[in-house]
């Protein structure tokens, strides 16, 4: 082989290895929401280009608000699905919606965008 | 309770202080209230809240009244400490627009002027919206309160209107028209650069152009750079959302459609780049290419195809906006005797609404006074319209059409019928069906891997590919990336379940969620609970037999004529039997019960019994000639009884509880989609057995006891069944929940069933018919669009690599993996719209 290959292999190689690490080895810390007055756990999450942030850690049986602000116009992001609590919002571009849920037992319950593109976690404990 | 009030009223500064009691009460409606520890806990969360008075919960109506000191304390920190509980206090928003409201100082005076109307509970001005958002109990505020508010602290109302906060489609839909209207003009000035771009990137292929910009010549450079700088603004800005959506992705770790796109555009661009700009980079001349026409056309078609994508999906949510489109704006409600026009937000409950011909009615209620035609297909998909009389319940939404009524208002704002419908279908349609985690699944691994398989496709090109080898590595990279749609996978199912549940809504079916949708296709038994599912589930008068020298007529008319001096609800289907045919009938004198026997009584000077072969017997009457018949009637499931006239044995009448009128062609329907019916019921096997032959049932599962319908669902599943459950939603809420499907028959305003995943507006079985028949043509329909996804990605991709190059030389051009790719993903959605032509078919009855 010539050098010229060697140096092309070699990169993609490392290139290949980088991508598998960047995106499928990732760890992301929870965030805690945080306890207001009326009772609510609450924690705003940004949805742009994915949800900021997108592991949301309550307590169980106590009600959770989220408040989603989407700041970005891409059609994939305009609804969020919590399929585990059967509940939905649609998400116009510049307002801030709340989607409440009420986690009755511990786990972790993915949501997302209705096309799997975006994903976080409420983590009940 | 009292100990803590004590305690209150010594924090409390009492009437000896120069502070005077400004004592107020205020009543809230609680939500999430189920349980019969709630009220003590809420009157508890309330009462320690200074300046509360006392605080009581009425558990049945679910209200809590609060006396309290407004001098005190603030409504606002009622709620909270009902909330901090974990309740629900039910609260109204409204939104007003303002008038000549400039200045931070006007935020001010607005906001305090509405914090001073009771009931307002907060207030809050934005000179961004030119507007007041209101939090209020409806109860107790209405919007002439609130403008008096906003107007005597000397601003105006701009227009006397309100927005619900219910209404989050409109904005979502002038964000998408927003958007779809930015690609377009992106995509016309994308196209309108690609026409030049084209024809000049490849000279060698036109005869003319070859000679006057010869390989290598200065000329071709120069043009060749031109294209660049006009192609510049093509990536920077038509393909702008590319980046951004990249960057913004790759923040959060995780790629999508956008990178993929980005990564593609932007190696074609940068090629050329280095071509025209260090040209000696490339041993020889035939490498140095441009690729800006790739860039031009691949960000053209794709912004097109995202375009096309969002008509395409706002028209999935047809259904939804039709029946946002459903609700009243006003209404004409009856208050101090006069008939005002208000917002139909401000209706109360037990508001008195008047309602003329050709109008809709508002909200939910109860008819108390006229009479009229209501048609309700918008609501229950029946398209015949519905009499109405005293005491009927009326649906907000539907449309009155022959005479004028009044109605007492039972449900309001998000309580109606019409708005829980919404509700409903808005979260099914935002579900997922199981089949999707599989989707979801790829998707998550989907564009990473992508980027892997192009990175191995240019290794493999630049070591083993033809010459020139690095043209055809950056080629194959650029196709590969651009060909690849995770669009087209994750759009597959959302956009049919959205169109599916939608469908159903229309026919008077709520599909609670797309497992249900799933689940409703894979059925093949179904059990009907026999009253009040195949039946009316109300007694009525079938069959008159008389005896030589009678009539029937006659008969009947002296039986119904006794029978309106009793109250028992077989009496009552003899008297309606009666009417219905016309027969006048007489007082009764003497009118007595024979309890366990029957009735006797004089009538037109004419001694008629009505009851049992006992009573018959005990007052010397033979009965022997309609034993006979009185056992055919038996054996057909009635319940007939014998007429004693003067002595004589004069006939029977029997009643039973009668058929459906469509449930037998709804019984053969699912025959035919193969799907085995049987029949439940808490009768004995003769009359369920008579019933079930009415219909065409063949197994029947009679002297079931109601707590043991879930367990006979049970028993059938383990034959290995995918069981559907059909009854009332009420009695039979454990086998609804037991079954893989529970189809919860309605009536009227009583859509939220909680243990049924099918909700049949209308109280017919045919709805059942039509929900299997929408499950399994959206379940085809999310099929076919997986099938086209996946299929298209895994043969695209492999081809765009080069696969096919070795064998038959094929290999895909950059431009029509954009075309594929962006046209890929609005067939989907397309199809998916296909399901809105959906028609019922069997449910002609």
């Amino acid at each position: 082989m010539t050098p010229d290959r060697w140096i092309v292999t070699v990169t993609g190689l490392a290139l290949i290895g980088f991508i598998a690490w960047f995106f499928w080895l990732k760890r992301s810390t929870g965030f805690r929401a945080s306890d207001i007055s009326g009772g609510y756990q609450e924690a705003m999450i940004l949805v742009k280009g994915g949800y900021t942030p997108d592991t949301i850690i309550v307590q169980s049986g106590r009600p959770v608000r989220l408040n989603f602000r989407r700041e970005e116009t891409a059609t994939c992001s305009d609804k969020v699905i919590f399929a585990d609590f059967q509940k939905s919002a649609d998400l116009p571009t510049g307002q801030t919606v709340s989607v409440e849920l009420l986690p009755k037992s511990p786990g972790e319950f993915g949501f997302g965008c209705p096309m799997g593109m975006f994903r976080g976690k409420l983590v009940v404990e | 309770m009292s100990a803590v009030v004590t305690e209150i009223r010594a924090r409390r500064p009492d009437a000896t202080t120069q502070q005077p009691v400004q004592r107020e009460h205020i009543e809230l409606r609680i939500g999430g209230m189920t349980c019969a520890h709630c009220p003590p806990a809420i009157e508890k969360a309330a009462a320690v809240v200074p300046g509360v008075i006392s605080a009581s919960v009425n558990p049945s109506t679910k209200v809590a009244r609060i006396d309290y000191d407004s001098a005190w304390t603030k409504i606002t920190d009622i709620l909270h400490a009902i909330r901090s509980v974990g309740y629900t206090v039910g609260t109204a928003t409204m939104r007003v627009p303002i008038k000549n409201m400039h200045c931070g100082s006007c935020l001010t005076r607005i906001e305090l002027g509405l914090q001073m109307v009771p009931g307002v509970i907060s207030a809050r001005a934005s000179l961004e919206t030119n507007a007041a958002d209101v939090e209020y109990q409806p109860e107790k505020v209405d919007f002439p309160a609130v403008r008096k508010a906003i107007e005597s602290a000397g601003y105006h109302v701009a227009e006397p209107k309100i927005e619900p906060n219910a209404e989050v489609l409109d904005p979502a839909e002038a964000a998408n028209e927003q958007e779809y209207r930015t690609l377009m003009r992106k995509f016309w000035f994308a196209a309108a650069v690609s026409i030049p771009v084209m024809a000049l990137s490849y000279p060698d292929l036109v005869p003319g152009l070859r000679d006057w910009m010869p390989m290598g010549s200065e000329t071709r450079r120069m043009v060749w750079s031109l294209l660049g700088v006009i192609s510049l603004p093509v990536m920077v800005w038509a393909g702008s959302q590319f980046f951004t959506g990249m960057w913004d992705a790759l923040k959060h770790r995780a790629a999508n459609m956008h990178t993929l796109i980005a990564i593609g555009i932007s190696a074609a661009f940068a090629y050329s780049v280095v071509t025209v700009a260090w040209p000696q980079f490339f041993p020889r001349m035939a490498l140095a290419e441009v690729f800006w026409d790739v860039t031009d056309v691949v960000v053209a078609l794709v912004v097109l195809g995202l375009a096309l994508e969002i008509k395409a999906k706002g028209r999935t949510s047809q259904a939804i906006k039709k029946l946002i489109g459903l609700q009243a704006k006003t209404a004409r409600v009856l208050r101090d005797g006069t008939e005002r026009d208000i917002p139909v937000e401000e209706v109360l409950v037990d508001d008195t609404v008047v309602v003329r011909p050709g109008e809709k009615i508002a909200v939910d209620g109860e008819v108390t006074a006229g009479a009229s035609a209501v048609d309700e297909s918008m609501i229950t998909g029946e398209s015949i319209p519905v009499e109405k009389q005293v005491g009927d319940e009326v649906i907000g939404g539907t449309l009155n059409k022959t005479g004028s009524f009044k109605f007492k208002a039972t449900k309001v704002g998000k309580d109606t019928a019409l708005a829980t419908i919404i509700r409903m279908v808005k979260d099914a349609q935002g579900s997922k069906a199981p089949i999707q985690r599989v989707v979801d699944t790829v998707s998550a691994y989907f564009v990473p891997a992508v980027m892997i398989l192009a990175i191995l496709a240019f290794i493999a090109w630049y070591n083993f590919g033809p010459e020139p080898r690095l043209v055809y590595a950056t080629i194959v990279l650029v196709t590969t990336l651009i060909i690849a749609c995770p669009c087209a996978l994750g759009l597959a199912t959302p956009t049919s379940l959205t169109v599916g549940i939608g469908k159903g809504a229309e026919n008077g079916i709520l599909i609670r969620s797309g497992d249900a949708l799933q689940a409703s296709e894979k059925l093949n038994a179904v059990i009907l609970d026999k009253t009040g599912t195949i039946t009316k589930g109300e007694p009525a008068l079938t069959d008159v037999v008389v005896t030589q020298g009678n009539t029937e007529a006659d008969v009947l008319r002296l039986t119904a004529s006794l029978e309106r001096g009793s109250e028992h609800p077989l009496g009552e289907a003899i008297v309606k039997g009666a009417d219905a045919r016309g027969l006048k009938l007489s007082d009764a004198e003497g009118f007595a019960a024979i309890p366990g026997h029957g009735v006797g009584g004089r009538i037109d000077g004419r001694e008629v019994l009505f009851g049992n072969a006992k009573l018959m017997r005990d007052r010397g009457i033979a009965i022997d000639m309609l034993q006979k018949d009185w056992e055919r009637l038996a054996e057909e499931g009635k319940t007939p009884m014998y007429v004693g006239i003067d002595g004589k044995a004069a006939g029977l009448v029997a009643v039973a509880d009668t058929v459906k009128p469509d449930s037998k062609a709804a019984i053969d329907a699912l025959k035919a989609l193969g799907i085995e019916v049987v029949m439940l019921t808490g009768d004995n096997e003769r009359t369920g057995r008579a019933i079930a032959r009415q219909v065409g049932i063949e197994r029947v599962l009679a002297e079931v006891l109601p707590n043991d319908k879930a367990h006979e669902v049970q028993k059938l599943q383990l034959e290995g069944k995918a069981v559907g459950m059909v009854g009332d939603g009420v009695n039979d809420a454990p086998a609804l929940a037991q079954a893989d499907v529970g189809f919860a028959i309605g009536t009227g305003t009583d859509v939220a069933i909680e243990a049924s995943d099918v909700t049949l507006i209308k109280g017919s079985l045919v709805g059942v018919v039509t929900a299997i028949e929408i499950s399994r043509a959206t379940m085809r329909n999310v099929r076919q669009n997986l099938v086209g996804a996946f299929g298209y990605n895994s043969l695209g991709i492999p081809v765009a690599m080069g696969v096919l190059y070795p064998f038959i030389g094929l290999l895909l051009s950059p431009l029509i993996a954009a075309a594929a790719m962006a046209f890929s993903s609005v067939t989907v959605v397309t199809n998916a719209n296909r399901l809105r032509l959906f028609q019922p078919r069997r449910t002609a009855s």
